[in-house]
């Protein structure tokens, strides 16, 4: 290592010193490499620590809810906490065997116990997700069998209610009786099991989320393409303007921004319904006759209207700022070399922008794929998207299961657009200031 | 010994003294008018005579947020008005402590709260306070003197009446209506409803007004619609109307033809921070002179047969409110009353059946 032929160790020679084995020391004798990763340490510790409070909050504020969700789209243990008798009857039978006495045992000691403890509930609410009408089975026979069942169980049970001979209700119970379950998936893709287990399509009345997600993302590419179409220009004349026309159209762009979501929302409701302001002007023009008012709003129509100006900000404010740090030399050294304007927007300007283009779309559409309240209040029958599902399930229906389960799939959606996009435009590209 | 045991029960009693005048009591309840009207009727006078306090928060529906503390194991609500639905499912899963109806306080005359209450309004682990009416409304200006709707099948006559509808985008308060108009007995609603046949038919009748249709999905809506021209015919919550039509005087009808009855409950959730408080709150609630004064400020109709002689006046101090009650013998007539146990039972399956018959075209 000491070579005298190394004039990067002769360097290091004058300044700190070689020792006898030498090892490279600092000017206090030190070890170089230990005092280099002890000082690189302590700045390591030092960023570390700075960055731990936003850290800290990731955690509790992200990862830990989210973590919470994914967990209860596959975990739902109301049935099998509350029924353990029977859910170990399963476990020791296979699928295929007829509920023998044991069995029959085992349900109706269950049923009394969870009635006395008041979980009854649960475990008919659990069973009524995967097999609807049968929760009222489960709590009115916990009702009866409050004072406990007496043998022989298997006609005691059936005398209650002939339904719970139901092959069905046998098999959706075996399934319920592990805690990890796949059934609210399958339900978000509008697939459901058979009495063998059997993964099936749902009833055609019943198949409705696939249908929804599809329609989410295609409304959302739609509105993340009006936005670019709206928004490219508006963003070019705020770049190109005088500081003092540009500030002032600015404004403009921010100040809707900067109003509520819902007074925006409730605005497009006034101006596009059939006795609105549009409709109006457009009767008054004698564009249309009084009885062939368009109906531009309670459907998709009104969605896209209404979203692609709520979400036209996103897209502008990342474009505009990449347009800003555009040379307009470039575009002058085109046309001087003979490019039609065409041609130099297409082959020097446009790409130039492509960073805050990729940084605006994935901002608008992630931004759509999740909308709630606009599509709620003006999306009507045919304008309503994924998250107003979602939205149903955690308020009205409570399965809050379903609800994480098509969340989760919402968010398995996301993040596979933007592993593409990463793929394909590459996400260091994107620019948002 | 003898003056310190009365010191010491002296001590005491001023402690509980202090401890009773520190109480509170949280109630989570819908916001609006509604609430307004259970400040003025009920928490007013609860601080007034208990000298507890009342904090009044409000939820979109507070069955959720009830069902989350309790989750989360972490409860900051202590009485929660619900529907029967959600408060049958949730006693059921041993979320809510159970009421002895016998504590409650007796009616005027004596008659225990057992017999007093309108049947169905003292569930086991919830009591009612309202009862409300999801009713037709239509724009009077819209339709000739002689030629008004009056039925429920008018609601789905749209050749005799022309005009677009508001409906909220659920089942539970559509289907009915269409069975309603389709000829079915109000008595026999959920019989037929519980067979597949009788949902198809449900629909089919839907299908018939499904492009007349504007979908509401909050309170405010019907009113604003009806209000704004949007639609001439619209169903919504009678307490709603009310307020347009007498508050605000717009011009609007109600047709008392297949009302749906509804009740909301208060609750209490295990575990709740103020127990006692929240038992003492809920009792002073449902006596009688309460329920009664609450139609003083919105119309919908007391849980109890003894408050209905006591209804007078709306707050404007000329309306008579008895006429405007959801729960007046005349309306009652035709009346749907909800039932909980189907829903519980079925409201899954059929939201997931409506929305995928509400997204086809």
């Amino acid at each position: 290592m000491a070579n005298a032929l190394d004039p990067h160790a002769a360097i290091v020679a004058t300044a700190g010193g070689l020792d006898e084995g030498g090892t490279l020391r600092t000017a206090d004798g030190q070890p170089l490499a230990r005092a280099l990763a002890r000082s690189s340490r302590r700045a390591r510790r030092r960023a570390f620590l700075l960055v731990l409070p936003l850290l800290l909050f990731i955690l509790i504020t992200f990862v830990v809810p989210i973590g919470q969700m994914l967990q209860r789209s596959v975990k739902n243990d109301g049935f099998s906490a509350n029924m353990p008798q029977l859910s170990a009857w399963f476990h020791e039978n296979p699928r295929g065997t007829e509920p023998d006495e044991a069995a029959w045992a085992a349900l109706a000691a269950d049923l009394s116990a969870a009635a006395q403890s008041r979980t009854i509930g649960v475990v008919g609410t659990r069973v009524n997700y995967d097999m609807p009408g049968t929760r009222s089975l489960f709590t009115s026979a916990g009702r009866k069998a409050r004072g406990g069942i007496e043998p022989p169980y298997r006609e005691a049970v059936l005398e209650m209610d002939a339904k719970w001979g139901d092959p069905k209700l046998w098999s959706v119970m075996r399934e319920a009786s592990s805690p990890y379950t796949s059934n609210f998936y399958l339900a978000s893709v509008d697939r459901t099991r058979d009495d063998q287990g059997n993964i099936v399509s749902a009833p055609a009345q019943q198949q409705i989320y696939v249908k929804l997600f599809l329609r989410t993302f295609w409304l959302s590419l739609i509105i993340t393409c009006t936005t670019f179409l709206l928004g490219f220009p508006v963003a070019h004349l705020l770049a190109t303007l005088p500081t003092r026309k540009s500030n002032l159209l600015m404004i403009l762009v921010l100040l809707p921004f900067w109003t509520s979501l819902l007074v925006r929302t409730t605005a497009w409701i006034v101006l596009l319904q059939q006795q609105g302001v549009v409709n109006d002007i457009l009767v008054w023009l004698g564009v249309i006759g009084n009885d062939g008012r368009l109906q531009m709003i309670f459907n998709r129509t009104g969605t896209i209207i209404a979203m692609t100006h709520i979400l036209l900000p996103f897209m502008i404010l990342p474009l505009y700022s990449v347009m800003r740090t555009i040379n307009p030399s470039y575009v002058r050294a085109a046309r001087s070399l003979g490019a039609t304007s065409w041609t130099a927007f297409r082959r020097i300007y446009f790409p130039q922008t492509l960073p805050g283009l990729g940084a605006g779309a994935l901002l608008v559409f992630i931004l759509a794929v999740g909308y709630y309240i606009t599509p709620a209040l003006v999306g009507g029958a045919s304008g309503q998207l994924i998250s107003n599902m979602i939205a149903m399930h955690m308020t009205q229906t409570l399965n809050w299961s379903m609800a994480a389960a098509l969340a989760a799939l919402l968010l398995g959606g996301v993040l596979i657009l933007y592993w593409v996009y990463d793929r394909l435009v590459g996400i260091d590209n994107l620019k948002l200031g | 010994m003898k003056t310190t045991l009365i010191l010491t029960s002296a001590l005491c009693s001023l402690g509980l003294a202090a401890h009773a005048q520190n109480k509170e009591v949280n109630v989570v309840s819908w916001g609006g008018a509604y609430e307004k009207s259970q400040v003025e009727a009920y928490n007013k006078p609860f601080a007034e005579q208990t000298g507890i306090k009342v904090n009044m928060l409000a939820a979109d529906n507070p069955a959720t947020p009830l069902k989350a503390q309790v989750e989360a194991g972490n409860i900051t609500g202590d009485v929660f008005d619900i529907e029967v639905s959600d408060a049958i499912r949730l006693c059921d899963e041993g979320a809510l402590l159970q009421i002895d109806p016998a504590i409650l306080p007796a009616a005027a005359d004596g008659t225990p709260a057992t017999d007093d209450f309108i049947p169905g309004a003292l569930q086991e682990c919830a009591v009612a306070n309202i009862f409300w009416g999801t009713v037709i409304a239509f724009d009077s200006t819209k339709f000739p003197e002689d030629g008004k709707p009056s039925t429920a099948a008018d609601f789905f006559d749209t050749a005799k009446f022309p005009g677009k509808r508001g409906l909220p985008k659920n089942p539970k308060r559509t289907l009915y209506l269409a069975l309603i108009a389709d000829g079915v007995a109000p008595d026999q609603i959920y019989e037929v409803l519980s067979t597949p046949e009788g949902v198809d038919r449900a629909f089919a009748k839907l299908d018939t007004i499904k492009q007349d249709v504007v979908w509401w999905e909050a309170g405010a809506q019907p009113v604003q619609l009806l209000a704004d021209g949007e639609v001439v015919m619209a169903t919504g919550y009678n307490g709603r109307f009310f307020d347009a039509m007498v508050g605000e005087g717009k011009p609007f009808e109600i047709i008392w033809d297949g009302q749906y009855m509804d009740m909301d409950m208060f609750a209490i959730p295990k575990g709740s921070p103020n127990p006692e408080a929240a038992l003492e709150y809920l009792k002073f609630a449902t006596a009688p002179e309460q329920l009664a004064n609450q139609a003083k400020y919105i119309a919908y109709g007391p849980a109890r047969k003894s408050s209905a002689a006591l209804v007078g006046l709306f707050q404007d101090g000329k309306t008579e409110m008895a006429p405007h009650m959801p729960t007046s013998e005349e309306h009652m007539k035709t009346a749907i009353m909800d039932d909980p146990e189907f829903w519980a039972d079925h409201s899954a399956e059929l939201a997931e059946r409506f929305n995928g018959w509400l997204s086809k075209n």
